[in-house]
């Protein structure tokens, strides 16, 4: 390969290799923000030296030892300032030395799959939600902070502030960018799938802004769920995830109708479903049921299932749905899994069913204030034929939503109900 | 971004695929490339096509339709096989089919075609109203 490469294609493959480089850096410094500068430094390298060598055969590892080899000149370099400042001869770290060894003696190492281990430490608990999100898109991603705040409708300043944050409270903390085994595997893994479904959600459901749909968030989120699946080939609920951030991806066309507004599911387009993806989906879920998948991801993938089987909104199996949300409150409680459930009971047995089963969750402080549970409350109404009462409920509805797109559909359901009781009775 | 990868077709894909020491190891190649993007969490589908052989066609032309039997001529315009990958940009897509084995024993090409997306369909019914 002898001609040169150019700016652009070098950086592409910078990119695919990033993430690797950065966990295989990171485990050996203990440390991700230094990881990462060292493979920025690595790409430097590799943009000097291209265009006149080529790319070489194995770019990544060829990325890694440039990288290793700037980490070594680091520590050797801190190690001197020290000698130069320190009047009092203290006995240096001699892990100093331990580490640029080591390092030295890894310098031939294939490229390793410590990936996974750069995952369980970014969606440590010990970060908040927030942090774990940011930095899992950063490092794992490879977003910029600048696409992250645009992402999270938030400014660049805030995004690299929170990531630095999160990184030196991975070092204080001392993690050790291992794969959790044992007890802790499962509960460190509940946090990670929690951090690529709130990034999917992020996207698939914008909870701020004017926009209901942030598709390339839901596209990151899937990447990393498909990555996640590959290293973890016999967890069900990684599968479980997988598959529900499929389907509900394949509707992401079919999501907003014609005139910018958000369409329901039953209403929704079946036509622009992404085939693709809802099969996909559907063999992740197989893979997770046939690992014993009955967990929230798993169920809740079922569901989304369920609507992807059928050919017609009337075809939907409501019983099969009700059905799985009795089982997926038992693992999953929540008001609103009781809230969806309550729906789903509507559709199976009748608006009455599902007004029965809202007065139970109806109290909860969680539902109050948020805006499904109002338009949930609505639309059994306006199917029961109590249509002033819908129209009191999806008011409240439309005031209580952050989503401008939203309150729009909501208004349009108040105002399918007729004039307001009072003009009806003036 | 979603592109269709295609490879193209040549003499040899033409020929029905005969298991041999070199073909097996072509394909076993082929299925780390494989691996490299079902790791990265890009791949989507893939499939390899039967020689145009066994093909047909469908002509059209108004109201008329004429099937017509394979193989076809200019073979090196036909396709031996195709990915969907689910890319951030095309210059990404570009690295991946570099790192890819050289599908064929002789000159092969492959062909990058972004998917047609929900932003690009809508711009046609926006100037349109």
């Amino acid at each position: 390969m002898a001609a040169g490469e150019t700016h652009q294609a070098t950086e592409a493959i910078f990119r695919i290799e990033r993430a690797r480089l950065i966990a295989g850096l990171a485990r050996i410094v203990r440390n991700v923000d230094l990881a990462e500068e060292l493979a920025q430094d690595a790409l430097v390298i590799a943009l000097s030296e291209w265009p006149r060598t080529g790319v070489p055969a194995n770019p990544g590892a060829w990325l890694m030892t440039a990288a290793k080899r700037r980490a070594i000149d680091a520590i050797r370099r801190d190690k001197m300032r020290e000698r130069k400042h320190e009047e009092i001869a203290r006995d240096l770290d001699g892990d100093v030395d331990d580490t640029a060894e080591a390092i030295e003696a890894s310098l031939d190492d294939d490229l390793g799959d410590e990936l996974l281990g750069l995952i369980f430490t970014a969606c440590h608990p010990v970060l908040s939600a927030d942090a774990r999100a940011a930095l899992t898109l950063r490092v794992i991603g490879g977003l910029t902070t600048d696409e992250i705040a645009r992402a999270f409708l938030s400014n660049e300043a805030t995004i690299a502030q929170r990531i630095v944050r999160a990184k030196k409270t991975i070092a204080k903390a001392g993690l050790g960018f291992e794969v959790p085994r044992g007890a802790e595997r499962a509960a460190r893994l509940s946090s990670v799938l929690e951090v690529i479904y709130l990034i999917f959600n992020e996207g698939y459901a914008a909870t701020a802004g004017d926009d209901l749909v942030r598709p390339s968030l839901c596209l990151e989120a899937g990447r990393l769920g498909r990555m996640l699946a590959e290293l973890m080939p016999d967890d069900a609920e990684v599968f479980g995830l997988l598959a529900l951030m499929e389907i509900q991806a394949s509707r992401l066309p079919a999501r907003i109708g014609p005139d910018g507004a958000l369409m329901p599911l039953t209403e929704q387009n079946r036509a622009r479903w992404d085939q693709l993806l809802i099969g996909r989906g559907l063999a992740a879920l197989a893979r997770a049921e046939a690992l014993g998948g009955n967990g929230p991801y798993a169920l809740q993938a079922a569901l989304a299932a369920c609507h992807a089987r059928a050919r017609s909104a009337d075809d939907t199996d409501w019983p099969r749905i009700a059905a799985l949300y009795d089982r997926l409150r038992v693992v999953m409680p929540s008001p609103v899994v009781d809230l969806n459930r309550a729906i789903a009971h509507s559709m199976a047995f009748g608006p009455e069913a599902g007004l029965v089963l809202l007065e139970e969750v109806a109290e909860d402080p969680a539902l109050r204030n948020y805006a499904p549970l109002p338009a949930a409350r609505g639309d059994f109404l306006f199917r029961a034929g109590r249509l002033a009462e819908a129209r009191f409920e999806f008011d409240t509805a439309a005031k209580l939503t952050r989503n401008a797109r939203e309150r729009a559909f909501l208004r349009s359901r108040a105002d399918a109900c007729g004039p307001s009781v009072r003009k009806a009775a003036g | 971004m979603r592109v269709m990868v295609l490879v193209k077709a040549t003499e040899d894909s033409e020929k029905e695929f005969v298991a041999t020491p070199e073909t097996m190891a072509a394909m076993e190649e082929m299925g780390r490339f494989n691996d490299e993007l079902r790791k990265a969490g890009i791949l989507l589908a893939a499939d390899g096509l039967t020689p145009s052989s066994r093909g047909k066609r469908v002509a059209f032309d108004g109201p008329r339709r004429t099937v017509i039997d394979g193989p076809f001529a200019e073979t090196r315009e036909l396709v031996a096989g195709f990915w969907l990958w689910e890319v951030k940009d095309l210059d990404e897509a570009v690295a991946w089919v570099k790192r890819c084995p050289n599908p064929m024993p002789g000159p092969s090409e492959i062909e990058i075609r972004p998917i047609y997306e929900m932003a690009d369909l809508q711009k046609g019914s926006d100037s349109g109203d």
